[in-house]
């Protein structure tokens, strides 16, 4: 594993309109290692995820690739750098097949000139082995993503993404519609992309999630970074602790104690 | 492929029949064979060959704009202008030619061009505003019934384009898009062939290449297709252009067989072409549809035109078998397309 940072954020800025979606955000991605995204609602990450994706561009501070200046234009400029996201909402096409969705934007072709065409049974393989990979059986590759479990979807998404991603693997929430088993599969995955040596970078609610597989924190607060941690800085309880606001976390739980005491008191009195 | 997975307990539950039905262009087909038998039970000249041959030829010109127009809507998109387009590129070759002295493979050139162009502005517009094609296409159908009327006035003081067949090259020309072949005695268009080889090349395009993979999601899902790499604008203004290919491919049929071409050639076409398109299984909304149902969808088109004459109606009622066959495959598809996800569940 090289010391040398795979994509570096510098300083990255992003606006809608009049919404501050990310402000001055950094951190550093290497390859081997996986970097955590942590937030509440509309902190900003899939939008930092986005710019990582080329779906969205900067409108201030810089990425650097191997320690040049890139510019991510669009998704596919993302994925030839060896770039592969799996998007919040999974960027699959409900009514098409599943083997074509796998392979969507980045279809393998036979034939030459003219006759050069999609080479479906090579699509179709590749489908299934790499989702019985994951432990996804499916039933039948030819079945529309749209009548797939959200689970389903999720890992074939997944693969999709693990299959592509050259040197930077994405995931934006990756095991938010998954069953205990199938997060800890993804869970798994990852550390296994991990110790290929690609670079992921993880974005979820979940500590739990975060804290065994994550190698770097990056904590983000209605578009500002709240700290950018290595392990060794932060304990699980502090991450916790700190994605809840800390204080509010108290307030929380107090605020909880007392609205089950009124309930009681309620039910008591009638 | 199937032989190399384990088998899966749950796949029983997925039959031939399911399968079938899921196919966008099976409810099309089942028409055809309904709308055939009942009228050739009830004339005979229509299941003749002559009579065959009569049904084709408006099937043919049809079904080579249904196809384009499918893969567009598949697409996610619609061209009003699709009808009158064929008409710019026959008055654009007749004039040229007949007025203007132009040499005709240059004219026909030069009219292809002429109808390309207009396709990739439809298709430019939609991609850059984001507006609905169908007010964009709306637009230009209008500046171009406009146009084509305007034109044909100011240098012809007609409605009309004739003499078409005295330019240089016309047998050439009618070899290609007007000659007729005899088979049982029956004289059949060639553009029943050309129908035929745009539908098996539209199929091809759909299914069996990239850029069919394409079409699929940007009328599915244009987002997730930008998302993972799909060239989404270049796709949509492709789709557009190949439109207009098939009208200068079908206006020029028709000009080379006429001799001539009225100003108005093609208004109001374009609605029968997206009619046979949905008969033919595609979804009004994008993603979902085959070019065979399309074809499928103008061979009912041209019986139930025919075949009311020849069973001896009046044929104003054409239009309301035509409206009635819309709506009963409309319902049909949908009803066939629900049983069949929900079995798969
Ligand atoms: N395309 C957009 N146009 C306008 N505002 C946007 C856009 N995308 C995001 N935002 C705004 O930016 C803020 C951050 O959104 P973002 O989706 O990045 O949050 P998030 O951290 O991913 O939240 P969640 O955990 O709910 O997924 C939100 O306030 C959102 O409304
Ligand atoms: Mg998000």
């Amino acid at each position: 594993m090289t010391d040398a940072p795979l994509l570096e954020i510098k300083d990255v800025t992003k606006t809608f309109g009049s919404v501050i979606s990310l402000n001055g955000i950094s951190t550093t991605v290497r390859a081997g290692q996986v970097t955590c995204v942590l937030g509440d609602n509309g902190a900003g990450k899939s939008t930092l995820i986005k710019i990582l994706s080329g779906v969205h561009q900067p409108d201030g501070g810089e990425l650097l690739l191997d320690g040049r200046p890139v510019k991510l234009g669009s998704p596919r400029q993302a994925l030839d750098a060896g770039i592969a996201t799996v998007y919040q909402d999974l960027a699959m096409v409900p009514l098409m097949a599943i083997w074509r969705n796998f392979f969507l934007g980045s279809e393998p072709t036979k034939g030459w000139g003219p006759l050069r065409r999609f080479d479906r049974s090579r699509a179709i393989e590749t489908t299934r082995r790499e989702l019985a990979d994951m432990g996804i059986d499916i039933r039948d590759p030819d079945q529309p993503v749209g009548t797939l479990s959200g689970g389903e979807r999720q890992s074939v998404a997944i693969a999709r993404a693990v299959h592509f991603g050259a040197r930077l693997l994405i995931l934006d929430e990756p095991t938010s519609a998954l069953g205990v088993k199938q997060a800890g599969v993804v869970l798994r995955y990852i550390a296994r992309a991990r110790d290929r040596g690609l670079a992921v970078v993880l974005v979820t609610h979940n500590p739990h999630h975060a804290y065994p597989v994550g190698d770097r924190f990056l904590l983000l607060n209605r578009g500002r970074s709240l700290g950018d941690f290595a392990k060794g800085e932060l304990s699980l309880p502090e991450l916790t602790r700190m994605m809840a606001g800390g204080a509010e976390l108290d307030q929380l739980a107090h605020e909880l104690e007392r609205g089950t005491g009124a309930v009681e008191r309620e039910e008591a009195a009638s | 492929m199937s032989a190399i997975t384990v088998a899966d307990e749950r796949v029983a539950r997925v039959g031939v029949l399911k399968r079938l039905l899921l196919k966008p262009e099976l409810g099309a087909l089942l028409g055809a064979v309904l709308v055939f038998a009942f009228f050739a039970a009830l004339s005979e000249v229509f299941r003749s060959a002559s009579g065959i041959a009569n049904w084709l030829d408006p099937a043919s010109t049809l079904g080579i704009m249904a196809v384009a127009v499918a893969l567009l809507m598949i697409g996610g998109h619609f061209d009003l202008s699709a009808g009158v387009q064929t008409g710019t590129a026959a008055i654009t070759s007749g004039l040229l030619t007949t007025y203007y002295g132009v040499n005709t493979w240059a004219a026909l050139l030069i009219s292809l061009a002429v109808v390309l162009a207009i396709g990739f502005v439809n298709g430019y517009l939609v991609v850059r505003t984001g507006l609905p094609s169908f007010i964009i296409t709306l637009g230009t159908f209008l500046m171009l019934q406009g146009l084509n009327l305007g034109v044909t006035k100011l240098v012809t003081n007609t409605v009309q384009i004739n003499n078409f067949n005295q330019i240089i090259g016309y047998d050439v020309l009618h070899a290609i898009f007007a000659s007729e072949i005899a088979i049982a005695g029956a004289r059949f268009q060639i553009a029943i062939l050309w129908w035929i080889a745009a539908t098996i090349l539209g199929s091809w395009l759909l299914l069996r290449t990239r850029f069919g993979n394409w079409i699929f999601a940007v009328g599915g899902d244009a987002n997730a297709g930008r998302n993972v790499g799909v060239p989404v604008a270049r796709t949509t203004i492709s789709l557009f252009m190949i439109t207009s290919f098939a009208a200068w491919f079908v206006g020029t049929t028709q000009i080379t067989r006429l001799t001539s071409i009225q100003a108005q050639a093609g208004f109001g076409q374009e609605l029968i072409y997206i009619v046979a398109a949905v008969i033919g299984g595609c979804l009004l909304t994008g993603g979902f549809g085959s070019a065979i149902g399309a074809s499928v969808g103008a061979l009912i088109f041209g019986m139930t035109s025919q075949g009311i004459v020849y069973a001896g109606w009046d044929a104003d009622w054409f239009k309301f078998f035509l409206g009635a066959m819309l709506l009963l495959a409309v319902l049909a598809n949908q009803y066939l397309r629900r049983f069949a996800e929900l079995s798969r569940r």
